[in-house]
């Protein structure tokens, strides 16, 4: 049971990491100017587009939490804005701790949003999707132990690894090699993109490695 | 090459010019050579053999012309000692690792500490006055350099050898109980993965010394560093599992868990400290490496400004932002009950420091005010740009001296019963009613008194209460701090003084996380300082070096500092220096003497956790039981522990900065050759040396400002007591 679920998994997260390769790949036949470096702005919309649809199918398709709720329409309804007030404030939320780090205020606002808007959907949109509108249990999970399920680890996991690639984007910024991709904030969203898919990658695999010593408290 | 050498011979003079004449002979008759075989070969279609090897010849002509430049070139390198720099490199290695080993010391017996301190010291002394008598007898100079490099060697080898002969001891003591392999592991892993977390922001600090990107940049690396560690520290917490309410057993069964209300404090303290980084970043000197930075408005004096609305504007926000400083520190030591004495110090805070305020305010109004506006009061002006900062001066040393010599910020009050008696004294007989009428009332109140205080006796005994004893460490390091501070913002530009109210803040607020961090953790020990703490402190002094408007370049040192208060040029040397040397390095200055803070601040302010029973303005001592100490006094239970936590807070404080100077070294050693050595990696060394020798100094003067204040507080009582 526990590897079929391991081999649900894996199988999820390889499609999400083929969909942001398919993102960078695939626009450039149908528009001639596109490049990932180039047109950045673009690329970043086309990609939180891409990995939010794809998430949120996964997550209506696999179920991976099939809590047996009476859901009626309106409760679909109100647990749907919570998700989108919750995602449009990690958003702000976001962009505030980015400028605090050192991004410039008054210009570039755009693309400082872009980039917290992409960094919410590698992180509070794979927790509304695999959690819900649910803030108790977001602080259950992101502590040690807190984890109730592989897809929780998985969770941990990529939001760790995402935002350390973010953070480790930044380094290449003060160098003097005058690259394109220094530009700001190339650098962090291709760090917090090739995190997040490391961490898509490494999530299965580590809890393969760990599956013995990881044992779920059943609720 | 021939042309660069020509050109180069024109602009600069360090090749020797018969070198180049050479050069230039060797060269023009290859050339000649060249170009009669080119004529040769024209004609023929075949290359006849001579001609072939005239053409070997020549090539190899003009490979000796290439190397020939080559030595010349060389020679005017400059030279360096491989062996001495690596010999550098290894004392402050060793010595770096020195600081990490003895600050990691379990508290352990006097004779321990004067086995592995005293003795090394013995040690070298010993080697330093062997080699002095070598020297003398051989007849060769003292090198003063090898002498005392040689005699730290020695001390740091006697530590190593004292430290490895108590080791296995301690390790036999600790073998005697049996060792489960897998726990010991794991402990060890969660030891290692705990002191990472702060160790790894230091790691690249030190590698960002290597990069001379990084260099340039490091006014937005150490802000960006400070930052991260602080999120990290959050992070930590929360996964922890510290940061929520401790879940009962129908909680763990929901799955319910909600934050405790104190993190909603500690998120406001980390938002505001995250500002404060941010807008300290307006205060940063441009460097000529960075082509499209501007510098900061903040850092040229009031008197360029043209605008005199905006000239005054700004000078009443900077009195303002001084007199906001002196209301908050005098609001600080009222709160803790400091500022209820009469002693000398205390009358100093309440009046020298408003002063100070004033005399500050009046030179800047004098020296920002324009030249030809006040016209016949020329002399005055110039007698007052003179006047008044020795007037700051005057009062800041008299505010040093009086904490030096009677520190103690304490009001004792006295509720015992009087002696005295209060009855007017007979002196003769009564000449009139009235007197009759005066002594009866008396009588009753004493009776009525003497009838309370025996009814009272089971309850509440007659104490001797003491106001501000909980803070009295803290307070001195405070009015301390204050005063170096006001010294040091009439050093600098007007406007600077936001950037100094900055300072105050940041530190301020990374004092509290520190306390509220460690309250949330709740199994640490009081008397140790975590890592995470000092190096974010010294993070912060890093980042306001460059936020007062500094960058370790020579071109950025402020020469106006030194004329502050001497109007025509100097004497001697040693002033300029000092007054250029204290406005260079301000925030390492302030930093390192408020280091202690970080060890006291978690007394200041008792965490939940420890006991709150009596209100926080007085703290009542009670001289017939002692009853459990509250606050400071809490260091005074043990005193041993007390020192040895001062001492480690010390060695952690040098290892961090040991760390970084190690850096800058092996960074101007390995890249010696660079291109930028010179522009960049040689000017940030002996920026960060200086600042090391700076901040050490200070460390010292702050470690032995409180136990000046200690040894006060035990006369203090040694007083009461025989009262």
């Amino acid at each position: 049971m526990k590897e079929a679920e391991i081999r649900r998994l894996l199988a999820a997260n390889l499609l999400c990491v083929f969909s942001i390769i398919l993102t960078a790949v695939l626009p450039a036949f149908f528009w001639d100017r596109f490049t990932v470096l180039g047109t950045h702005l673009t690329w970043l919309c086309i990609c939180s587009v891409c990995v939010s649809t794809l998430n949120i199918v996964l997550h209506l398709v696999l179920k991976p939490n099939l809590t047996p709720k009476r859901s009626s329409f309106a409760h679909k309804i109100s647990r749907f804005l919570k998700c989108c007030i919750y995602f449009f404030m990690s958003c702000i939320l976001f962009h505030a701790i980015i400028v605090l780090y050192g991004a410039p205020l008054l210009e570039s606002v755009t693309e400082t949003f872009l980039f917290a808007v992409l960094l919410s959907t590698f992180t509070t949109l794979q927790c509304l999707c695999i959690l819900g509108p649910n803030i108790q249990a977001w602080i259950r999970v992101f502590s040690k132990n807190g984890a109730m399920s592989i897809w929780e680890t998985s969770l941990q996991i990529t939001t760790m690894c995402s935002i350390l690639g973010a953070w480790f984007g930044a380094f290449p910024i003060p160098l003097d090699w005058d690259r394109p991709w220094q530009v700001w904030p190339i650098s962090c969203s291709l760090g917090a993109t090739f995190g997040y898919m490391a961490g898509l990658i490494i999530a299965p695999l580590w809890i393969h490695w760990n599956r013995k010593q990881l044992t779920y408290k059943s609720r | 090459v021939d042309r660069f050498l020509h050109s180069y011979s024109l602009v600069a003079q360090d090749l020797p010019a018969e070198q180049l004449q050479r050069l230039q002979e060797l060269f023009s008759s290859a050339v000649e050579e060249h170009t009669r075989l080119l004529a040769q070969v024209q004609g023929a279609t075949l290359v006849p053999p001579e001609l072939e090897s005239r053409l070997g010849s020549l090539i190899s002509r003009f490979q000796l012309y290439l190397r020939e430049a080559r030595a010349v070139c060389t020679q005017s390198w400059a030279r360096f000692h491989p062996l001495r720099m690596l010999g550098g490199c290894t004392l402050i290695a060793a010595s770096c690792l020195l600081c990490y080993v003895a600050s990691e010391l379990a508290a352990a017996s006097d004779s321990f500490y004067r086995s592995c301190l005293l003795y090394p010291l013995l040690w070298g002394l010993m080697v330093a006055v062997l080699l002095g008598l070598a020297c003398a007898f051989t007849q060769e100079g003292l090198d003063l350099l090898l002498v005392s490099s040689w005699a730290a060697a020695a001390s740091q080898l006697g530590f190593f050898w004292h430290w490895w002969g108590q080791h296995p001891k301690r390790a036999r003591l600790a073998g005697s109980q049996p060792p489960l392999a897998s726990i010991g592991q794991r402990q060890r892993l969660q030891a290692w993965l705990g002191l990472a977390f702060p160790m790894s922001i230091l790691l690249f600090r030190c590698g960002a010394m290597f990069s001379d990107s990084f260099v340039v940049a490091e006014a937005r690396v150490a802000p960006f560093l400070l930052a991260s560690l602080v999120m990290l520290l959050v992070g930590k917490l929360h996964w922890d599992g510290r940061l929520t309410v401790p879940e009962g057993p129908r909680q763990q069964l929901l799955g319910f868990s909600s934050y405790r209300r104190e993190i909603w404090y500690l998120l406001c303290l980390v938002a505001m400290l995250l500002v404060c980084v941010r807008l300290s970043g307006f205060f940063h000197q441009c460097r000529e490496e960075i082509p499209q930075c501007r510098p900061s408005l903040f850092l040229s004096p009031l008197a360029s400004l043209r605008n005199t609305r905006a000239k005054n504007l700004f000078y009443l926000l900077c009195v303002a932002l001084l007199a906001g400083l002196v209301y908050a520190v005098r609001s600080w030591l009222r709160h803790y009950g400091n500022l209820n004495s009469s002693d000398p110090l205390v009358l100093f805070v309440r009046w020298g420091f408003p002063l100070v305020v004033l005399c500050i305010a009046c030179y800047w109004a004098v020296a920002s005010s324009a030249d030809d506006s006040l016209g016949k009061l020329q002399e005055l002006v110039q007698v007052a740009v003179v006047a008044f900062p020795w007037a700051v001066y005057g009062l800041a040393s008299m505010g040093l001296l009086l904490l030096l010599c009677n520190p103690m910020t304490v009001f004792a009050k006295d509720t015992r019963e009087s002696a005295g008696s209060i009855v007017t004294p007979y002196l003769g007989v009564p000449s009139s009613e009235v007197d009759f009428l005066h002594v009866i009332p008396q009588i009753y109140k004493r009776m009525q008194e003497s009838q309370k205080s025996r009814l009272e006796r089971g309850s509440c005994k007659a104490t001797i209460a003491a106001y501000g004893l909980g803070s009295v460490y803290s307070a001195a390091l405070v009015i301390a701090l204050t005063l170096l501070g006001f010294l040091l913002m009439l050093l600098h530009s007007e406007r600077l003084s936001l950037a100094f109210l900055l300072l105050f803040l940041e530190a301020f607020v990374l004092l509290h996380i520190h306390t509220h961090a460690r309250g949330l953790a709740g199994d640490a020990e009081p008397f140790s300082v975590p890592w995470y703490a000092v190096i974010s402190w010294l993070l912060a002094a890093s980042q306001f070096f460059y936020s007062t408007g500094h960058q370790p370049i020579f071109p950025a040192i402020h020469w106006n500092a030194a004329f502050v208060g001497f109007h025509l040029d100097h004497s001697t040397n040693l002033l300029p220096a000092v007054l250029v040397g204290a406005n260079t390095f301000a925030s390492h200055i302030l930093f390192a003497v408020g280091c202690p803070l970080l060890l006291l601040w978690p007394f200041v302010c008792e965490m939940p956790g420890s006991q709150k029973r009596k209100p926080r303005k007085e703290h009542r001592e009670e001289l017939q039981e002692v009853e459990e100490h509250m606050m400071e006094m809490r260091l005074r239970e043990s005193p041993g522990k007390f020192s040895t936590a001062l001492l480690h807070l010390g060695l952690k404080y040098l290892f961090v900065l040991g760390t970084q100077l190690l850096a800058c070294v092996c960074a101007a050693m390995i890249l010696r050759r660079h291109l930028m050595v010179w522009k960049v990696f040689a000017p940030k060394f002996l920026f960060e040396s200086l600042g090391f020798m700076v901040s050490s100094i200070c460390l010292l003067l702050g470690i032995s400002l409180v136990m000046r204040v200690d040894c006060a507080v035990s006369t203090w009582f040694r007083h009461l007591q025989l009262r």
